[in-house]
């Protein structure tokens, strides 16, 4: 026993090189999130606010300065030393890692605005202290008080640094971390309403309990794959499925399942069952920032699991994206229809939208890891305003998303309901909005391969669009209800993130070519 | 074979004997003076937490210490291993393991500001 210490001792560990420049995105986040948590401690509380405020912009506009800094890197770090390659190259700096970073960064930053709005309820949206019973007298204390609460900066920018390693990490079990990393905040988020905090923890709830519960997939699937590959690294099981002797069956069994938990934080159907209510109950500004960073995320995973890890069964795996594409958009697009509640719309677009993703993904080509990359960049910033445009139409008792409640607002608000109205034909795909030109080139990319998905694919969008465009037929010819609701001005961080929201949604229908350029330049991996 | 493991199968034999024989002999040597105090329930030596008439909540601070004892409870289970190796580990291993105890320092630092360490 003790020589065996004594020999561990002597015997210089060879140290591993990492590439500390393409993982500085990372770090500078993961640092203001320290930070946050340092200024918790440390500040008092009449100046938290504006200092949190003030780390999150700045770390976040760090990040996304470095990863433009960053542009066209090929690296895989870190460097494999010694004979312990376990995690040699588990982290991939690549194009799309890049471009999918950068995505994640920018609408963090519009989220983060959102988050810090005060202006249109008391305090913020947020709740000021969420252990606080629900109903007791400290309660109702809470909701008239405009005590403000400030955590949940250093929690987003937690899920933040998360969301940065989720689509770069080549390593399975690095991947499961980043998963978990960007999961659990966004847990403790949901629940933090100011407004209707019952339905707010019982978000956060089924919210866990459901992401436990996709996790267990993703580690059942790493396990199987590990039995096959005898390695968690994608390069390394795509090289074991040409020599690898053992069973496919470990094999697909393993994907399958690691699919499963990849595809339920992407919210596509049949995983999606969380999804609506876990967006009603939360924080409207933390909705927008889930429905936009997290799918950004999960879809930066799932392709590089697919496209690099089992690029050569793709014969295998199509037809599975095939299904859930479909249910996924049939599901958003049929339930949708059926919904009288306007947050609870655009969840289940969100749920057709991550259908209309995954048709991006039945080829492996350049052109589809392109279209991918464009669509949830401009899905997100769509999603990310018309969430916001949530915030604004009020009733005395918090935010009016009943369907019924919007009816007239044209009249009341021009402004408000013009908006509103870009943003949601941007959300049916019609021209000159960003939501068409996306559209387009993800069904243009799975054209010469699967067709029949793509005519699936604009039934169902048509579908969506009725649902679309009936709620901005009731904002412009409906009769407005008596009791009309409020229309808050809000403050200029949210009047800044509203804007930026349109202002892409609109360029990028009209004038995307450079960012497409910018995407396809952006679609190598390097595995 | 086995030689490597015989220390360790003794260590284990000593180690239930003591436990058996400690609490074996422990009702015929100790005296015997039973009070209110001595049929109670057991919480950690403080007394028991009162229970609420009716449906209310109690408190329940326990978690937070529970919690902050795992946070530092791993803490140590990554400095062992340091310490024994951090010869071998050399540089690297001295400014990871710095970063590591900043961490989790970080995290002390808001428990103690924001109160987590007092009782009420």
């Amino acid at each position: 026993m003790t020589h065996l210490l004594l020999a561990a001792g002597n015997t210089a560990v060879s140290t591993p090189s990492v590439s500390y420049h393409a993982l500085a995105p990372i770090f500078i986040v993961l640092g203001a999130a320290m930070l946050g948590v340092l200024v918790e401690a440390a500040v008092p509380r009449a100046e938290r606010f504006t200092v949190q405020l003030m780390v999150t912009i700045v770390g976040l506009v760090a990040a996304l300065v470095v990863v433009g800094l960053l542009h066209g890197t090929r690296t895989t770090t870190p460097s494999p030393t010694g004979n312990d390659a376990f995690f040699a190259g588990s982290l991939s700096i690549d194009g799309v890692g890049l471009f999918l970073q950068g995505t994640v960064l920018a609408l963090a930053l519009v989220a983060a605005l959102l988050v810090s709005e005060r202006s249109v309820d008391v305090g913020s949206p947020i709740v000021a202290s969420a252990a606080v019973v629900v109903g007791s007298a400290d309660d109702r204390r809470l909701t008239t008080a405009d005590r403000v609460q400030t955590e949940v900066f250093p929690l987003m920018l937690f899920a933040v640094s998360g969301m940065l390693i989720f689509p770069i990490a080549n390593n399975l079990i690095l991947m499961f971390v980043a998963l978990e990393v960007l999961s659990l905040p966004l847990y403790l988020m949901a629940g933090l309403a100011r407004r209707r905090r019952l339905l707010s923890q019982e978000a956060s709830l089924k919210y866990f309990l459901l992401g436990a519960f996709a996790s267990a997939f993703f580690l059942y699937g790493l396990a199987l794959l590990y039995g096959y590959a005898d390695t968690v690294d994608l390069p390394g099981i795509f090289t074991a499925q040409q020599t690898s002797g053992k069973s496919d069956v470990l094999l697909y069994t393993g994907l399958a399942l690691l699919l499963v938990g990849l595809l339920f934080k992407a919210s596509v159907a049949p995983f999606h069952n969380w999804t609506v209510d876990v967006y009603v109950g939360a924080p409207t500004p933390v909705t927008a920032f889930m429905a936009s960073c997290t799918k950004v995320a999960a879809f930066g995973a799932i392709l590089r699991v697919l496209f690099v890890g089992f690029s050569s069964a793709e014969w295998n795996w199509r037809p599975v994206i095939w299904a859930v594409a479909i249910a996924s958009m049939v599901v958003g697009a049929v339930l949708g229809l059926t919904q009288t509640d306007i947050k609870r719309i655009l969840a289940y677009s969100s749920i057709a939208h991550a259908g209309f993703i995954l048709v991006g993904m039945v080829a492996i080509t350049k052109q589809s890891t392109a279209s991918v990359m464009f669509y949830v960049l401009t899905y997100g910033f769509t999603t990310l305003a018309a969430f916001g445009m949530l915030m604004l139409v009020r009733d005395p008792d918090g935010e009016a998303t009943q369907l019924a409640r919007w009816s007239g607002l044209a009249r009341k608000s021009p402004v408000v309901a013009t908006v509103m109205t870009v943003l949601l034909l941007s959300m049916a795909g019609i021209p000159l909005t960003s939501g068409f030109t996306g559209k387009f080139y993800v069904f243009r990319a799975a054209w010469d391969t699967a067709g029949p998905l793509v005519v699936i694919a604009l039934l169902s969008s048509a579908v969506a669009a009725f649902f679309y465009l009936r709620i901005v037929v009731m904002m412009f010819f409906a009769e407005p209800p008596v009791d009309s609701p409020t229309i808050a001005i809000p403050g200029w961080a949210a009047s800044v993130a509203l804007t930026v929201g349109v202002v892409v949604t609109i360029v990028l229908g009209v004038f995307p070519q450079p960012v497409i350029d910018l995407a396809s330049k952006a679609s190598y991996f390097t595995g | 074979m086995l030689a490597p493991y015989l220390p360790i199968l003794l260590l284990f034999a000593l180690a239930t004997g003591f436990a058996v024989f400690s609490v074996g002999i422990a009702p015929f040597t100790g005296p015997r003076r039973y009070n209110k105090a001595k049929l109670d329930f057991y919480e950690c030596g403080i007394e028991p937490t009162p229970q609420p008439m009716g449906p209310s909540r109690f408190p329940v601070k326990y978690y937070l210490t529970a919690m902050l004892f795992i946070v530092f409870d791993i803490e140590i289970i990554f400095l062992y291993p340091y310490a024994v190796a951090n010869k071998a580990l050399g540089l690297f291993g001295l400014v990871e393991i710095i970063l590591f105890v900043a961490t989790v320092f970080v995290a002390y630092a808001y428990v103690w500001r924001r109160g987590g360490l007092d009782w009420d």
